[in-house]
């Protein structure tokens, strides 16, 4: 059990004064693991909130360097982070928002190789890639490994978000079975975001993950959470486990981590 | 007749249409782009041409969204 300072208390209050969330939710906050794969678009909001949060434990993943282009969308990394590490760039702004939380950073792309070992031990996993090569890996990684995680994609100015809880919902594979062919999909590099957009989805994600260790409200689990920013339009679909699923269906071809030959956004500025 | 497309209705000539025909008729500029529900079931990929949606069949496009990080 955790017993919090006055500080604590008094840095939480917001929180706690949530009849959903209550000690007992912050309780077990500063009792969860959480790891954020990507400190880019995604991963920067989430970091930082994550962060307030007060999460026990926060990992982050990602082996770029901060690019001047990046600082538009990627609200971790200031202008003077500009060829710092990104997951250095980012512990400093969570340590700087809530000292509480211990950081642990990965400087390191997950592969097949280390994914399982990065993994193993956390409560919940957050996707923040920009690649279908990793975020393939990470869902049947985490589906291996038991451990739920937020799905969150970007394209132009739409978004997707999905949880994933191995073994009773839908996931990443159940809905897109494989990697698409390679260069039909466009990327961020080559099409452009609008900065907002991905705080909107990394934002959304960080929620998810709290309400998971909470157990406040519902995951956006089994359900496809779409939205386009030039309408303003949020659309959910339902989906479901598929028993022909390859990796989570009834007769699992997929046994082993393979990385797929071809990320999204390959090509480097 | 009258399908869902993506949550919105829209009127089809015939009785029935293939999954293939209904991407073109949607503009979806290559199926690769997308995972198709029908009524909730993935449609796969090989069985774009032979799967028939009838009146009150309810589509999804689902498009691969990869951005993030980068």
């Amino acid at each position: 059990m955790t017993t919090f300072t006055d500080e604590q208390l008094d840095r939480y209050a917001r929180h706690i004064l949530l009849t959903e969330m209550d000690l007992d939710g912050q309780e077990k906050l500063a009792n969860s693991k959480v790891l954020i794969i990507g400190a880019g678009g995604l991963g920067s909001p989430a970091a930082l909130y994550l962060a307030g949060a007060g999460i026990g434990t926060i990992g982050i993943v990602d082996n770029d360097t901060v690019d001047l282009s990046n600082i538009h969308r990627q609200i971790a990394h200031f202008t003077k982070d500009v060829n710092v590490s990104k997951v250095e760039s980012a512990a400093e702004k969570m340590q700087a928002i809530n000292p509480d939380v211990e950081i642990i950073t990965y400087k390191d792309f997950v592969t097949s190789e280390n994914i399982v070992e990065i993994i193993r031990g956390y409560d919940f996993v957050l996707d923040g890639t920009d690649n279908f090569s990793a975020k393939f890996l990470i869902n049947d990684a985490c589906v291996m490994e038991n451990i739920p995680y937020s799905h969150g994609g970007i394209l132009r100015f739409t978004g997707q978000a999905m949880t994933v809880i191995p073994g009773k919902s839908a996931c990443f594979r159940c809905v897109f079975r494989e990697p698409p062919p390679p260069n039909l999909i466009p990327t961020c590099l080559e099409t452009g975001v609008l900065g907002p957009v991905v705080g909107i989805l990394g934002t959304i994600q960080a929620t998810e993950t709290l309400k998971h260790l909470t157990g406040v409200g519902e995951v956006l689990a089994n359900q496809l959470l779409s939205f386009e920013a030039k309408g303003m339009d949020f659309r959910k679909v339902r989906v479901k486990k598929d028993k022909n699923c390859p990796l989570c269906g009834e007769h699992p071809v997929i046994k082993t981590l393979v990385d797929s030959e071809q990320p999204l956004c390959e090509l480097k500025a | 007749m009258k399908i869902k497309v993506n949550g919105e209705e829209q009127a089809v000539e015939g009785s029935s249409i293939s999954i293939a025909q209904l991407l073109k008729l949607n503009e979806v500029e290559n199926p690769g782009m997308v995972t198709v529900q029908l009524d909730g079931e993935f449609v796969d990929k090989d069985n774009y041409e032979a799967t028939q949606v009838k009146e009150n069949n309810e589509v999804e496009f689902l498009y691969y969204m990869g951005g993030g990080s980068v």
